[in-house]
């Protein structure tokens, strides 16, 4: 027979072998920046009642498998804690014997330190049904559920629900981004059924906002979806662009490119760019001020003669599938603040070779725009710049939909 | 000889290829070169003064040469040479 330990003894043998610290000595180094690594270990429940601001919460089931994305070094200081010092003490000994060489347990726990009134705050948490859709996210540490919080939050606006827009609308739905917005002036024909995904055969005929606005409260109802059922001009550019993080550009024409670098230049919004034609297709970021512009990279427009769109050239069908959906990492990625994005970087997508390559852009000092302050910068008639002759240039209306 | 990739609505014009040898010793020689070869393509590239086109990029090895020194970058045997007019083509008219 073992000897029975009762679990008094046990956690007093436990803290023999474990250091722990005070409130007023752990706030003390919390203050340093950088502090110590914060680990709550408390349950779900208990953690959403309130905790201590800059801790990471890992309930103490799953401490052994998730500590080690969380804090890398095992030299690095960590505090634990837990309600009262119990289970932060039994958490401090696994995390020594998984080799973190400078651990203490909060004594008296979250109870403690809230009695001597040090801070502490609610979070403000994804609630469960939440929680179980975004799991995915949630367990990357680089997004985790502060970052969904933050895609939650965040609005993106999508110029055209075409091609490109597609696949943009349909992944930023399911990544649970808060607020869609759509501009697109167009019904669905079902000759964009070939590519642009978020459409459907029954709903040939309708405005594309609404086909796209079905399509995504499909995959996740908790969207909003604003519809711009317009098209740009300079009049309305700036009303309908402001108040969104970014822009993801999927437009087919040189008039609304070109008006939408200058607002969004005016706006401070990076606009995730993206073209394709036939079975090529390019994807950069510009963003405001930081890296070069669409005028900096293209100071005019080709003449219409010159530049065929896809309802002329032709695009093969999953093409903008691909462009439209490394757009959509790039807004997301900004949305999050993670990673490099695209920015003075212009990626290239050969589909028939399957290459990318990537092209390094520069800010020109002499941008007819973007070396100019914000305040400066006049929108101009493009659709006179780009010698087109309103939108379409012997194009049928029925062409002019396509790409 | 350096390799000079097309852009998909100049690739008619130069039979087909998706990338043509042209010799020269700077990006001018290498557009005389083709647009010698290959008249159709001219309008697209230059404009009536010779200049580069504003809507037309040239990237010698990646690297933009507008922000080097333009047609007169220089370009050697290896030098990969890619010609990107602005393109619009996306998804939708907006
Ligand atoms: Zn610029």
């Amino acid at each position: 027979m073992k000897p029975v330990v009762s679990a008094r003894d046990h956690l007093a043998a436990v803290k023999q072998q474990i250091r722990e610290e005070t409130a007023h000595d752990a706030a003390q180094r919390l203050a340093a920046k950088p502090g110590p690594a914060l680990i709550d270990v408390r349950e779900r429940d208990e953690f959403e009642q309130g905790f201590i601001p800059g801790a990471i919460h890992i309930p103490r089931g799953n401490l052994e498998t998730r500590i080690e994305r969380n804090v890398l070094d095992h030299d690095a200081p960590v505090i634990i804690y837990c309600a009262t010092g119990t289970r932060s003490a039994y958490a401090a000994k696994t995390l020594a014997e998984l080799g973190y060489t400078d651990v203490v347990s909060l004594a008296g726990g979250f109870s403690g330190w809230k009695e001597n009134g040090y801070e502490w705050k609610v979070p403000r948490t994804l609630d469960a049904q939440q929680f179980e859709r975004y799991s995915r996210h949630v367990l990357i540490p680089e997004v985790g559920e502060e970052g969904q919080l933050r895609l939650l939050d965040s609005r993106v606006l999508l110029i055209g629900a075409g091609g490109l827009g597609s696949p943009a609308a349909l992944y930023l739905a399911a990544a649970g981004v808060g607020t869609i917005g759509i501009i697109d002036a167009d019904v669905v024909d079902v000759s964009n059924l070939q590519r642009q995904i978020v459409h459907t055969v029954d709903r040939v005929g309708m405005p594309k906002v609404d086909s796209a606005e079905i399509a995504i409260h499909g995959i996740n109802p908790d969207v909003t979806v604003v519809k711009h059922d317009v098209r740009l001009t300079s009049e309305n550019v700036l009303d309908v662009i402001t108040g969104y993080d970014v822009i993801v550009d999927g437009t087919d024409n040189f008039p609304t490119r070109y008006l939408l670098n200058d607002a969004s230049l005016v706006a401070g919004i990076p606009v995730v760019h993206g073209s394709i034609y036939q079975f090529e297709g390019s994807v950069t970021v510009y963003k405001p001020y930081e890296g070069p512009c669409y005028r900096c990279q293209y100071p005019e427009p080709p003449p219409p003669e010159l530049a065929p769109s896809c309802a002329e050239g032709g695009v093969l069908g999953v093409l903008p599938g691909v462009v439209g959906t490394l757009q959509t990492t790039e807004a997301v990625k900004l949305l999050l603040g993670i990673g490099e994005p695209l920015v003075g970087r212009q990626l290239r997508y050969d589909a028939l070779s399957m290459e990318f390559v990537e092209l390094k852009m520069h800010r020109a000092a002499d941008c007819p725009v973007c070396s100019k302050d914000p305040d400066e910068i006049e929108f101009i008639d493009y659709e006179q710049f780009c010698a087109l002759p309103g939108r379409a240039v012997a194009r049928t209306p029925q062409e002019a939909i396509a790409s | 000889m350096s390799t000079v990739r097309m852009p998909p609505i100049l690739r008619q014009a130069v039979g087909g290829a998706r990338e043509v040898d042209a010799s020269g010793g700077t990006v001018r020689e290498i557009l005389d070169d083709l647009t010698g070869r290959f008249p159709a393509i001219r309008s697209h590239l230059l404009d009536d003064g010779g200049d580069l086109n504003r809507f037309v990029n040239v990237y010698v090895n990646n690297e933009d040469v507008r922000l080097g020194r333009g047609l007169d970058t220089t370009v050697g045997p290896d030098s990969t040479i890619i010609v990107l007019p602005a393109m619009a083509g996306g998804g939708s008219p907006a």
